[in-house]
């Protein structure tokens, strides 16, 4: 499956209407695990994000991506900025030559777990980003199954990022990155269908 | 100047604090550093960081943080810059104090980052 620009364009839009829409959840996440503020931190993204792309149309997907890029480096904060930022410029950079949705977001994949050193199984947004990236790549990612591998970030403990500060007692909770990272799937899922 | 070092922490308090501890024991080293979000709220910050090496004198710079996100923001910016940066993983006071007091009487690098090793951390 190839993305265009139109796609893409609706992808991202879907996206930061759900990251301003479910500020509060994410950051009740973050509070039980984390620091409290990835709801915070991802709804101002969300806005530098509107703000770039009003002010300038992207030509391609590859330019919508680096938008996307340095909106959310510079104006996140958290950790997810350095995290979502990479994933995004590496996109940004595949994108010159590549339309194929799984590889792009397989190479999103390699750029987080470059920048945070970080595999499946931390409990991290990794373990939404990996298997999503598989399931797109064989042609069967649905929203179930998005749901499915965010529920699994539940039952681990976090060896990477804040939350793994708290080791056994990390247990139990919904990973934030891995929320955040299920809506862009989630809105992923419904730019695609058209 | 050869060396000059950079702090970054997510707390502008810390990063201005570390500076002002480890100034002492280097009143001749240019030391910068980035603390916070853009807002100055507890975070970091790329173009701070960015600042922060691109003010200090130093011709190579010795970089200390404190958590994850400033150690991926100055990781990006290391791939970013045609600055030469080097980042120790080490305890942020006690190893930006050891680099200090070593870069002050003009240590070679290797002595620097031989007392660094035992403060390894991250």
């Amino acid at each position: 499956m190839t993305i265009n620009l139109e796609q893409a364009t609706k992808w991202i839009d879907l996206f930061v209407d759900k990251l301003e829409e479910n500020r509060s959840t994410l950051n009740e996440l973050d509070t039980a695990i984390g620091d409290g503020d990835h709801g915070t931190n991802m709804d101002r993204g969300a806005k530098a994000i509107k703000e770039a792309l009003a002010k300038k149309a992207p030509a391609d997907v590859s330019e919508l991506f680096k938008t996307v890029a340095f909106a959310i480096i510079q104006k996140v904060g958290g950790a997810s900025g350095p995290l979502y930022g990479t994933a995004f410029l590496d996109m940004s950079k595949a994108a010159k030559e590549e339309t194929d949705l799984a590889k792009l977001i397989s190479i999103g994949n390699d750029g987080i777990k470059r920048r945070g050193q970080s595999d499946v199984n931390m409990k991290t947004m990794i373990d939404v980003w990996q298997p999503a990236s598989e399931a797109l790549a064989s042609g069967d990612l649905t929203a179930e199954k998005v749901t499915e591998f965010l529920n699994n970030t539940k039952d681990m403990v976090a060896t990477k990022g804040r939350a793994s500060y708290l080791e056994e007692k990390s247990k139990g909770h919904l990973d934030p990155g891995s929320q955040s990272s299920a809506y862009l799937f989630e809105s992923l899922l419904t730019a695609m269908e058209g | 100047m050869k060396y000059g070092i950079v702090i970054l922490s997510h707390s502008p308090k810390i990063a201005e604090g570390v500076k002002d501890l480890i100034s002492q024991a280097a009143p001749s080293i240019s030391i910068t550093y980035a603390g916070g979000t853009d807002e100055n709220e507890i975070g970091s910050s790329l173009e701070k960081i960015q600042t922060a090496c691109e003010q200090n004198k130093g011709e190579e710079i010795l970089a200390f943080y404190d958590l994850g996100s400033s150690k991926m923001n100055l990781e990006m910016y290391m791939e970013m810059t045609d600055l030469t940066v080097h980042k120790y993983d080490v305890a942020l006071v006690e190893g930006a104090y050891t680099a200090a007091t070593l870069a002050e009487i003009e240590a070679p690098l290797e002595n620097i980052e031989t007392s660094l090793k035992k403060l390894l951390i991250k």
